[in-house]
């Protein structure tokens, strides 16, 4: 009956058993289940629903919308930001729980894209908050915004939280 | 019997030692009720060991604007904290009597060709259809007394009740009873 806990021999010979660190289990974890703020500002945010819809399917890395940026780990900005919906922006990104991300979709959100001139436009969301990945492209194809999710996902499972980092 | 594992170990299993366990031998700890605690015991602290689980992993830097309330990224105007009107009680009461009746009688539905394969098609219908009244009463009464109109005004109101508040009524009730009796 011990035996069975007897976890250090079975090690060796148990296909089933595994050990992982609390950071690893919980990087995986978070990276298999990057719920996205719908922040769809403009044409962008068509190209978000193609990439939520069957056929890019974002679903099955663990993704899917949130309307709530309470339920959200990650605001994908897809599209102009206008000076007016700055502020709103920043507040929705501070009202997400931590640990948050950001992709930058599309060359409005990355630099004001063709709207740089206008008098309205901020140019670059990463003025207003940090952003993790961009994603140029005007719109990116729902591929594309499919690769900036995985790259989200390699960011999240290369940190440490729990272990100290060496300075 | 020998098997060789990826590891290059040799396992032996012998023959006699897989014996079908029997149902009897998995109840010898506890009875049936004793499982159905475990159970319950099982399914409490799956929630409370992950709450505490969360307290110890999740990270937490609330701040001014995060406790917030949620308003779609616009400034909050006053608190979120707002009576809603008593009248949406009598609405999700009423709702229930639809929702029972779709989650009772939709299995029934599904499986009616087997009962009229079997001839019991009518005892079917019939056990149905009484259920559906029982319901349908409970609708009838709510309707009769104005329960589906959203705007009612008191005075209706009190008749529901069967009682009369307000003074003003009282008075104009004594009134005509004085008026009665001078007559």
């Amino acid at each position: 009956m011990l035996e069975r806990f007897n976890i250090v021999d079975r090690l060796p010979r148990d296909p089933d058993l595994i050990l992982t660190t609390v950071d690893r289990a919980v990087n995986l974890a978070r990276a298999n289940s990057l719920w996205y703020l719908l922040m769809g500002l403009a044409c962008c945010s068509i190209e978000l629903m193609q990439t939520g819809g069957p056929r890019a399917d974002i679903d099955r890395f663990g993704s899917l919308f949130r309307a709530t940026p309470r339920q959200s780990d990650l605001m994908i900005v897809a599209g102009t930001v206008t000076l007016k919906m700055a502020s709103r922006l920043r507040r929705l990104y501070d009202q997400m729980a931590e640990p948050k991300y950001v992709i930058a979709m599309g060359s409005c959100a990355n630099c004001g894209g063709p709207f740089d001139l206008s008098y309205s436009v901020v140019r670059g969301v990463d003025k207003i908050i940090p952003v993790d990945v961009y994603l140029p492209g005007c719109p990116p194809r729902p591929e594309a915004l499919t690769e900036a999710l995985m790259k989200v996902q390699e960011k999240i499972k290369k940190e440490r939280f729990f272990v100290k980092q060496e300075a | 019997m020998h098997i060789k594992d990826e590891f290059g170990i040799i396992l032996t299993i012998k023959k006699t030692s897989i014996v079908p366990i029997k149902p009897a031998e998995t109840l010898t700890v506890l009875n049936i009720y004793g499982n159905i605690f475990m159970f319950f015991l099982a399914g409490l602290l799956f929630v409370f060991l992950n709450m505490a689980l969360v307290r110890i992993v999740a990270p937490r830097r609330p701040n001014r604007e995060k406790n917030k309330t949620y308003e779609c990224g616009e400034e909050p105007v006053g608190s979120g904290w707002l009576n809603f009107n008593a009248r949406f009680y009598l609405i999700a009461i009423l709702f229930i009597i639809f929702d029972v009746e779709i989650v009772l009688v939709f299995p029934v539905v599904a499986r009616f060709r087997d009962y009229l394969l079997r001839g019991e098609g009518m005892i079917a219908f019939v056990d149905l259809f009484v259920f559906a009244a029982v319901l349908f009463l409970g609708l009838v009464y709510a309707w009769k007394n104005g329960y589906l109109e959203w705007l009612r005004g008191v005075r209706k109101q009190l008749r529901v009740e069967g009682q009369v508040l307000r003074l003003k009524d009282w008075l104009a009730e004594q009134s005509r009873l004085e008026a009665k009796k001078n007559a």
